[in-house]
């Protein structure tokens, strides 16, 4: 039927939670309008109904999740992606690894990063900009003292903007965020291909 | 709503007011203060479940302390309003009771290596009597704590070498 991955991949797997998603007909008015659920839109993912316990922190959640990851100007969302990819190895986050890896490759239109990062993981070897980014962004998943000043000299020696650099430390620590609640609350498993489809993170 | 020099992230990090990372940080105002607001949600939210705002400021005190963000710890710390909650705040403290027990080892275990979460730990907060969305309400405080205290430190990096 279904088994619980361990291995990291680039394919999308499915969720499974550990704790019981809140029920639609039993949802209070704050839990649907969290959810946006509409007459014409009852999908919601079993991981977003999982935190529709916490409604409150949903509500802001969304939102700031999607502003780090996708407000214009500043890092590229791909970089930003690879920010996401960082932190979900080092937190052993097989699907948000999966997602973000899968972003990636749509932005990038290339497979050529994340083959290397889901290889040789924590000791890939990359180009010099996207080096600086990784390491930096799995130190500061560590441990946050973990990162250090040689790390930030480091980003700034490729040339990255202070802009730029808010932008990685935001979308490395989010992901803090987001697998703390999606490896702990569930576990990523493979059913049949077609049944999968991804939860945003 | 609080201006960027007010919030958390600027005052923890120790930024200075027209210092060059405070004026980057404006073009992510937005992001600022979204923060700002999932921080009250957090740990002071309207509903707090079986979680105390008093249990979670010393639960946030007790993290920042297992990540040695001193200043971070007295932020939270000055929260704990609830004097049997003070003793908490010490990451040596194994707490008392089988539910407040299996509550700090699963904070401490998702806040300093979440890799190592397991559905035990999931079934050990059940069998505590800690119900599922207070599961769910603990786990969104350590997870946001998490997020808060590594943008805080990697802001006060980018002050020290600019």
């Amino acid at each position: 039927m279904s088994e619980v991955l361990h291995k990291f991949t680039k394919t999308v797997p499915d969720w499974r939670p550990r704790v019981s998603p809140v029920r639609l007909n039993e949802a209070t008015k704050e839990q649907l309008e969290a959810l946006q659920v509409t007459p014409s839109n009852t999908k919601v993912s079993d991981y977003v109904l999982v935190l529709a316990h916490d409604v409150e922190t949903l509500k802001i959640r969304s939102p700031l999740f999607n502003a780090i990851m996708y407000d214009r100007g500043g890092l590229s969302r791909a970089e930003r992606e690879v920010g996401a990819v960082a932190a979900s190895i080092i937190n052993r986050c097989v699907y948000c690894a999966a997602v973000h890896a899968s972003r990636h490759i749509q932005l990038e239109k290339s497979e050529e990063l994340m083959d290397v990062i889901f290889a040789s993981g924590e000791f890939s070897r990359l180009d010099p900009r996207n080096q600086a980014i990784f390491d930096f962004a799995m130190r500061l998943a560590k441990s946050p003292s973990d990162a250090t000043e040689a790390d930030m000299n480091r980003l700034r020696d490729t040339g990255m903007s202070d802009e730029e650099i808010i932008d990685l430390i935001l979308s490395s620590s989010l992901f803090g965020w987001a697998n703390r609640l999606m490896h702990v609350l569930g576990d990523p498993i493979r059913r049949s291909p077609r049944h999968a489809k991804a939860n945003d993170t | 709503m609080s201006t960027i020099e007010n919030t958390t992230l600027a005052r923890m990090a120790g930024l200075t007011s027209n210092g060059a990372t405070m004026s980057s940080l404006r073009v992510r105002e937005k992001v600022v203060a979204m923060t700002e607001a999932a921080e009250a949600a957090a740990l002071a939210p309207n509903d707090p479940g079986e979680l105390s705002h008093s249990l979670r400021a010393a639960l946030a005190c007790r993290a920042a302390r297992l990540n040695g963000d001193a200043t971070l710890a007295d932020y939270y710390g000055a929260k704990i309003s609830d004097p049997a909650d003070q003793a908490l705040a010490d990451p040596d403290n194994p707490g008392t009771g089988d539910r407040l027990r299996t509550l700090l080892d699963f904070s401490d275990k998702v806040t300093a290596s979440p890799r190592e979460a397991t559905e035990a730990d999931i079934a050990a907060l059940t069998s505590a009597g800690v119900s599922e969305p207070d599961i769910v309400r603990l786990c969104e405080l350590i997870a946001f704590l998490a997020y808060q205290y590594r943008v805080i430190a990697g802001l006060a990096l980018m002050e020290k070498t600019a």
